[in-house]
């Protein structure tokens, strides 16, 4: 017996006993796409952040219209858009050399989370970089520091540590989203849930992996707390 | 603790009890029939909003012989027979195959359809269907489906691609993303002679698994409901004898849907 059929076996279910290793990988795909985007999405989602800062103002506006379509829009629309939309687009996407890419229902998936996700950690970045006193920053300029330094020593740390919360949510939130992967035939924990389901008819596998995906929130919400106590030892007597 | 134990056992009744809620039998002079809606040209919902297809017209007409009043209610695949055991409907009218599997969750009718099931392809893909040959190709079909269950038993090495309706199965085969589709042959007759006249073709009808396919396609009710299906069963075997099933199957398809 493998490791992953013994939740099953444990419980006496014979659904999640079959079907248990394909649920385990299915989270594998989900944690995988999770990763990707969240972390591409953080580098995105900064320099979209200072785009919408800028003092050039079609850069703003550009950001601005970015970030309120993404956020403004449900994620299944928008994987749709990309997954299906891409099959409309593909003598163009052949003759640019992306349909190879934009064949694959993971990069569809893995893409439109990471656009999706950018959007909404620039908005956090924004709000956080905003909300640093602008006291701070003159107080920055009379010491004669330069505008870098002062972003880095002054406005970042300050700024993280309000990012922070949110920035959790926002994981927390790809986490759950990146089940609308199992409607583009991508078997992530959804996916292969559903599957289960289909063969089964045991509403438990639902239980199940709605137990697993509790299980990533709570980890990532436990490695948030050390985070943050860490960010904020300052702060603490 | 004890509130622990209470909402387990609230979850318990609503997950395991939620279908015995109707088992007495009813005298039935109403009856609420599910369908999928995106089955074309079986059961699908047209331009206007309204379902029409053969399944639509074929149960209206028995219902109309067993003079009795039925109503329809369009419900997504995946969540069919758990709509059907939650009582939402009465009995399911949409393309069922009657598997053993299945059997084991609802009671099917007599059978009312039995056609041959066909892989369709690119137009410049050869004839081979074997397992071999499709091995690495990315195979699609709707989820939960006899297709499905036929794809993982036999079609293990082909990267097979599951969608929630066949109709998405068929755009991405039109899209490129797809080697092979497989279904129904007359569900995919509509897509070979409309939407994807021009990038695919019928490459072949496959053998029937009775272990996975079943006798054919039935109509299917809770398992409590015997009384619901022996009335359905005869109105099929009657419908069948006096011609009124393959009147309404001559409107709908050129060939025989019971072979």
């Amino acid at each position: 017996m493998i490791w992953c059929e013994l939740p099953g076996h444990w419980l006496g279910n014979a659904a999640l006993t079959s079907y248990g290793c394909r649920m385990i990988s299915g989270l594998g795909i989900t944690l995988q796409l999770v990763a990707i985007s969240v972390s591409l999405g953080l580098v995105f989602g900064v320099l979209l952040a200072f785009a919408r800062l800028s003092p050039i103002r079609p850069l703003a506006v550009a950001a601005n219209g970015y970030m309120t379509f993404f956020r403004g829009t449900p994620i299944l629309c928008q994987l749709f858009l990309v997954y299906y939309g891409a099959g409309q687009f593909r003598p163009f996407l052949d003759s640019v050399g992306l349909w190879g890419l934009f064949r694959e229902a993971y990069f569809c998936a893995a893409f439109t989370f990471t656009l999706n996700t950018a959007a909404y950690q620039a908005e956090i970045f924004r709000g956080a970089i905003a909300s640093v006193p602008r006291g701070q920053i003159e107080a920055g300029r009379s010491l004669g520091l330069h505008p870098p330094a002062i972003f880095l020593r002054i406005v970042l740390p300050q700024a993280a540590m309000i990012a922070l919360r949110p920035l959790g949510n926002e994981v927390v939130i790809m986490v759950k989203s990146s089940a609308v992967a199992s409607l583009v035939t991508l078997y992530d924990l959804m996916g292969t849930t559903r599957l289960a389901f289909a063969r089964s008819f045991d509403l438990s596998v639902y239980l199940f992996a709605a137990a697993l995906y509790l299980m990533i929130v709570e980890t990532i919400r436990r490695v948030w707390d050390v985070v943050e106590r860490r960010l904020t030892r300052h702060l603490q007597t | 603790m004890k509130r622990i134990t209470s909402a387990v056992l609230a979850l318990a009744t609503v997950f395991g009890l939620g279908g015995a809620a109707t088992a007495q039998q009813k005298d039935w002079k109403t009856v609420r029939i599910g369908t999928e809606g995106a089955y074309p040209p079986f059961n699908n919902l047209n331009a206007k909003g309204e379902l029409d297809g053969f399944e639509i017209d074929y149960a209206n007409a028995l219902c109309d012989k067993m003079q009795i009043k039925c109503t329809w209610v369009a419900q997504d695949w995946d969540g069919i027979i758990p709509a059907l055991l939650a009582g939402k409907y009465d009995i399911i009218v949409a393309g069922m195959n009657a598997t053993d599997e299945r059997k084991k969750r609802v009671d099917f009718t007599a059978v009312y359809t039995r056609t041959p099931i066909s892989f369709i392809a690119a137009k410049n893909a050869g004839t081979d269907i074997s397992p071999a040959a499709l091995k690495g190709k990315s195979v699609g079909t709707q989820g939960s489906t006899i297709h499905a269950n036929y794809l993982e038993k036999y079609y293990k090495d082909s990267s097979i691609k599951l969608y929630p309706s066949q109709e998405e199965a068929n755009l991405d085969m039109a899209n490129g993303r797809l080697d092979y589709v497989i279904a129904d042959k007359l569900a995919l007759e509509d897509f070979i002679a409309g939407k994807g006249k021009d990038c695919c073709k019928f490459i072949a009808d496959i053998k029937r698994d009775p272990a996975i396919h079943g006798p054919g396609v039935g109509m299917a009710v809770r398992k409590d409901d015997t009384a619901l299906r022996d009335m359905f069963s005869k109105a099929i075997e009657d419908s069948i004898k006096d011609g009124t099933h393959k009147k309404v199957a001559d409107k709908w398809f050129k060939i025989s849907i019971l072979d």
